[in-house]
């Protein structure tokens, strides 16, 4: 299973992840827009992201949620009606919303956060 | 398929408006006339929509004197502006009325499906449905293309587990798109009986079966096969989030997300919707003496251990999205599957059951003391694929086998069969008898009330006990729940519009269990105050359970806990979100109010609606036997010394039973006084002509009737 493995006592809350992710999926430098999160109210921060555990895969209703070759779940923009059912059954939080946005977005370990890490805090692992 | 286009017409697709169309379609199947109607401001402000546009709609289409077989009478199906929303859960019911051929007054079902919200995203807020067809048809509505169409449907067969998957199959555009037909049908009963209901489908796609929610009560199914309609089918592919155009899409995602943790953290230790549906309350009602045991006699017996919904659960496939619209994440609708008949036309073969729900386990399980819940699962299962009333069936049942118990039927009476408590093969037998349309099933599905005639009249019984222990009101079997120790349940029960059914209100534990409605007022006060909210949810296209079946951790300690603030909350809060309309908690009753009078009205033009029509049959009351007498002694006994006063040392039985009974049905009595007066109505139960002025019901059709009855 490929997954975004975070290493938070290296981790040094400069948020250059959320920025490399909101930016490549939305277009927007947002925070809330990213698939991975970096709480920095604690020390080490929280690094809050998908381990693609699956829950959501069997509370989607349209089997819109589905786990890829390579062990990364996957949201179908096609098929999902954007109930926000998954966000609610994620057990680590990392299912995301906006609210106005029509689909939850998540994680899919595609790596470009961890080329833009100052810190070498973000991996792709196979677990 | 061999299958004719007998009519046709186009329409204009166009987005939805804050959750309206603004227009309704209209198929009249004998004439073949296919129309749109517009829906006015008035509609919307007066009626709102589901329940209110179909009774709105049947209101014009019938006349004073039709009859539920007649062709001008109607069935309705109409979703509200809430309804097809994907973000709060319960958001996709749809209610049907017609003329009941049991109570020859509107009948209301509110059911899941994807059909509802499907017809209503395809372009229509109400379906209304005339006429009876020269031969089977399926009317056809394509919401991709704008499409309606009536086609003949001369070969497939009825019933409904077939049927729905064959048609979800020929209408789909191909094998991955299922989900996106949706079929109404019933079964091969709707040509025999009265007590039948419709199925409506939607797809499921772990399954890969076709799945079937039940507009259930007052004979909807035998309107259906009347009209010589066989199926409903709509097709739509292009739902997503904001379908619905709501207003304010973010309010409503917050809401719905909301709620979908609440039900998240705490489903498993409330009602584990999740893992049994409904079936969950079949210990508590056994535990509160409240489960329907042998026609209502007893709420608890030793025996119901073993329909436990620990034993549902285990037939129950876990871990399915059971929802029957999307986005609802209490998923109550679970599913037997690979479930093989022993009995009937489909023994031996695998198939899907949907159910039982609490009050299948309860009116075709304890109530007729079927123990095996594997006997309970197969009679849900014809009676859902033949199109039969569950709670009708049980209670019918029910009936007969008491009627057996007390030699009003023998063997030769039954065409030979043994209606002992618990025989399970007979009921079955009697359910196969109704699908082939032959046989004591034949009688027992024309329902309790017809029964009762039948019995007295046919084999000399005594009409006075038929009438103690036949269990329906207005001509409509009750529904699964002991009312006997609940003055206000009896009240909710028999005082409900359309017959005995648990929709207007459930006060049991309000009212025995916890006393907290102790007096006349404040029981009037709950039997306005909770059938106008749950009115609502039939205006909206909404269920009920996620209101109360779920509950917000801190919700006991709120003012009035059983109204669940903060889901009334909710629904303004997503009411407003939607329409863009004002709204808060005055006004989502005055809402209901008007559409409630409306339907009482409507009740009083067809001949019903009278203050006879809300007397219970004792059964619902009192103990009506000695035995049941007896079996609760002690706390009859405690009852006579400490409410009426009557010392029960030295009197017989039949002496405190009568003295209860009086009691009982004074009581009765003056609680219909105090709900009519806080309802508006005067003590005949007809709403007063300030009341309507009052709620802006005071239409000019409306008054003409009422001023017949003042």
């Amino acid at each position: 299973m490929k997954v975004l493995k975070t290493y938070p006592e290296k981790c040094i809350s400069c948020h250059v992840c959320e920025t490399t992710c909101s930016s490549l999926y939305f277009k927007e430098d947002k925070a809330e827009l990213s698939c991975i999160q970096i709480h920095d109210e604690t020390n080490p921060p929280v690094m809050n992201v998908c381990n693609q555990c699956q829950a959501c895969v069997a509370a989607c209703p349209t089997c819109a949620i589905t786990v890829n070759k390579q062990g990364v779940v996957m949201i179908s923009r096609s098929l999902c009606i954007g109930c926000l059912m998954c966000v609610a059954v994620c057990p680590t939080d990392s299912m995301r919303t906006a609210f106005g946005k029509h689909n939850p977005f998540k994680c899919i370990a595609c790596g470009a956060c961890v080329k833009t890490c100052p810190a070498d805090a973000l991996a792709i692992v196979e677990e | 398929m061999n299958r004719k286009v007998l009519a046709e017409y186009r329409y204009t697709l166009k987005p939805i408006e804050k959750g309206y169309n603004r227009r309704t379609l209209y198929v009249n199947v004998g004439t073949k006339e296919i129309k749109e109607k517009p829906v006015t401001d008035m509609m919307i402000d007066k009626f709102v929509g589901g329940k209110g546009f179909d009774l709105y709609l049947m209101w014009q289409g019938v006349k004073d004197s039709t009859k539920w077989n007649d062709p001008e009478n109607e069935i309705c199906i109409s979703f509200g502006p809430l309804c097809g929303n994907t973000s709060y859960p319960g958001s996709g019911k749809s209610i049907v009325t017609t003329i009941s051929p049991l109570t020859g007054i509107p009948v209301d079902c509110n059911v899941g499906g994807h059909f509802g919200p499907y017809t209503k995203f395809a372009g229509f807020d109400a379906l209304e449905l005339q006429g009876i067809a020269e031969e089977d048809v399926i009317v056809y509505i394509d919401g991709d293309t704008g499409i309606v169409k009536i086609m003949t449907a001369p070969d497939e067969k009825i019933n409904s587990h077939i049927l729905a998957e064959d048609l979800i199959k020929e209408f789909a555009d191909s094998e991955d798109k299922h989900q996106f037909v949706s079929v109404v049908s019933t079964g091969e009963a709707a040509n025999n009986v009265l007590i039948t209901c419709l199925n409506f489908s939607f797809w499921d796609k772990r399954r890969k079966v076709a799945r079937l929610k039940q507009a259930g009560r007052g004979g909807t199914g035998t309107v259906f096969r009347k009209k010589g309609i066989k199926a409903l089918v709509v097709k739509y592919s292009g739902l997503k989030v904001d379908t619905n155009n709501p207003v304010d899409l973010p309010t409503l995602q917050k809401t719905g997300l909301k709620l979908h943790k609440e039900i998240e953290a705490g489903d498993d230790t409330q009602c584990r919707m999740h893992q049994v549906g409904t079936a969950h309350l079949m210990e508590i009602m056994n535990d509160y003496d409240l489960l329907p045991i042998r026609n209502f006699k007893y709420g608890q017996m030793p025996e119901a251990e073993s329909l436990h919904s620990r034993e549902f659960t285990a037939l129950f496939t876990q871990g399915m999205a059971d929802g029957c619209w999307y986005g609802c994440s209490l998923s109550c609708c679970k599913a037997v599957d690979n479930f093989k008949p022993r009995t009937g036309p489909y023994k031996g073969q695998p198939v899907c059951v949907d159910g039982p729900e609490y009050e299948t386990a309860a009116g075709c399980g304890s109530n007729i003391c079927a123990w095996d819940p594997r006997d309970v699962v197969e009679i849900n299962f014809y009676c859902d694929t033949y199109g039969v009333d569950t709670i009708s069936f049980g209670t019918s049942v029910a009936f007969v086998m008491e009627c057996y118990e007390n030699g009003i039927l023998n063997k030769e009476r039954t065409g030979g069969l043994d209606l002992s408590w618990g025989n399970t093969d007979a009921a079955l037998e009697l359910l196969h008898q109704m699908a082939r349309g032959e046989g004591f099933g034949l009688t027992v599905g024309l329902g309790v009330r017809r029964m009762k005639k039948i019995f007295a009249e046919e084999f000399g019984a005594d009409a006075q006990f038929l009438q103690d222990i036949g269990m329906e009101a207005k001509g409509l079997e009750y529904s699964q729940y002991m009312s006997k120790e609940s003055l206000a349940q009896q009240g909710g029960y028999t005082l409900a519009l359309k017959g005995p059914q648990h929709d207007e209100a459930w006060l049991i534990f309000m009212d025995m269990v916890n006393n907290h409605i102790p007096t006349f007022k404040d029981k009037a006060e709950a039997l306005h105050y909770f059938p106008m909210f749950r009115t609502w949810f039939g205006l909206q296209g909404l269920c009920k359970l996620p209101w109360n079946d779920i509950e917000p951790a801190n919700n006991a300690q709120t003012d009035e806990p059983a109204k669940v603030p903060e889901h009334v909350a909710n629904y303004v809060d997503i009411y407003k979100a939607i329409t863009g309309k004002p709204m808060d908690k005055k006004e989502l009753i005055l809402q209901s109010e008007r559409v409630y009078n409306f339907q009482k009205v409507f009740c009083m033009r067809m001949g019903g609606g009278r203050r006879i029509d809300d007397i219970p049959p004792y059964r619902a009351v009192g103990p009506v036997t000695e035995e049941e007498y007896n079996s609760r002694a002690e706390r009859y006994d405690k009852l006579l010394k400490e409410k009426i006063g009557v010392d029960p040392e030295g009197k017989t039985v039949a002496e405190k039973m009568d003295i209860t009974r009086k009691f009982r049905e004074d009581q009765y009595q003056q609680l219909v006084d105090a709900v009519y007066e806080r309802k508006g109505w005067t003590k005949e139960g007809v709403p007063t002509l300030e009341h309507l002025k009052n709620i802006g019901m005071d239409l000019p059709e409306v008054l003409e009737v009422v001023k017949r009855f003042l």
